[in-house]
């Protein structure tokens, strides 16, 4: 087992890409002085559409416009590198109904977790918050372990 | 905020947005091809991310007293152990289905992988299940 085994497609741009978004996660903290994962959003914007007290609490209606803005910028960001730097972006394979039924449990869980792969891994592991270092331990061995099982069972990866 | 402060977190999450697309991790297959072992890339995107930032949020406090454009630095809010590795344990289960996370998910409109609004859909409707039945108070 070499280097070229374990990175088919190279290590630069992995390296490049993980600079721009810790550069990113760090130019928001130096700015305003918040910590931004990804993931508080999904529940934030709810709060446009509910007055339910279990969404609409000081914290997510005061947060609420910065996360917008921050996902905005998510979104700008990745036009930018795929129309103006030609960065490479094939429209995915992966089966709808894993999206779908993938992405309903992702909601549900990151949201209970308080945090993803940003908000746990990047903010919180850069903390050395013990409670975000179980916490991608627990996630990415439970994907890895997933993702080999819908391997193994024929589906796309 | 300021619409100066508001300025530079839309700035914030472009960089997030061009890293996570020069990363190719916009593109699920490359996440599935991390978590079966074919490449190991994606280690070193979280590597690379966490310890820069790490090196920021333990540097900057120490040398400043505030953020450029806002008046305190604010700490992440906390959440029981209990629910946070639950939480996590669900969330892997869904990583490992689809190969969106959070970030990925909504830089995907941006980068128009337009098939993966099926998942940011889908996250929605699970963040909005979450805080129905199951928040914190």
């Amino acid at each position: 087992m070499n280097w070229a085994e374990l990175f088919p497609m190279g290590m630069a741009h992995y390296a490049i890409g993980g600079l721009l978004i810790g550069a990113g996660v760090s130019w928001l903290f130096v700015s305003t002085g918040l910590m931004g994962g990804a993931s508080s959003f999904l529940t934030t914007v709810w709060t446009y559409l509910t007055k339910d007290k279990r969404f609409a609490t000081d914290s997510n209606v005061s947060s609420r416009t910065w996360r917008n803005v921050y996902s905005l910028g998510l979104i700008a960001g990745a036009f930018i590198g795929v129309q103006l730097f030609g960065l490479p972006m094939n429209v995915t394979e992966v089966a709808p109904w894993q999206l779908v039924i993938g992405g309903l449990i992702t909601g549900f869980g990151v949201r209970l977790s308080s945090g993803c792969t940003s908000g746990h891994g990047i903010c919180g592991m850069a903390l050395l918050d013990l409670d975000s270092i179980l916490a991608v331990l627990v996630f990415l061995s439970t994907a890895i372990v997933v993702a080999h099982l819908v391997t193994m069972f024929g589906g796309v990866a | 905020m300021r619409p100066i402060a508001l300025l530079q977190v839309f700035i914030a999450g472009g960089l997030f947005g061009l890293g996570l697309t020069y990363a190719t991790m916009v593109q699920p297959e490359v996440v599935l091809s991390f978590l079966n072992f074919n490449d190991f890339g994606l280690l070193l995107v979280l590597g690379c991310a966490t310890g820069l930032t790490f090196v920021v949020y333990q540097l900057i406090p120490r040398i400043r007293k505030a953020p450029l454009f806002a008046a305190k630095f604010s700490a992440r809010p906390a959440n029981a152990r209990s629910r946070t590795l639950l939480g996590a344990l669900v969330f892997g289960i869904g990583w490992g289905l689809s190969g969106v996370c959070p970030g990925p998910a909504i830089a995907s409109v941006g980068a128009g992988n337009w098939p993966v609004l099926y998942a940011l859909g889908g996250m929605l409707i699970g963040a909005y299940l979450q805080g129905r039945f199951f928040s914190a108070k």
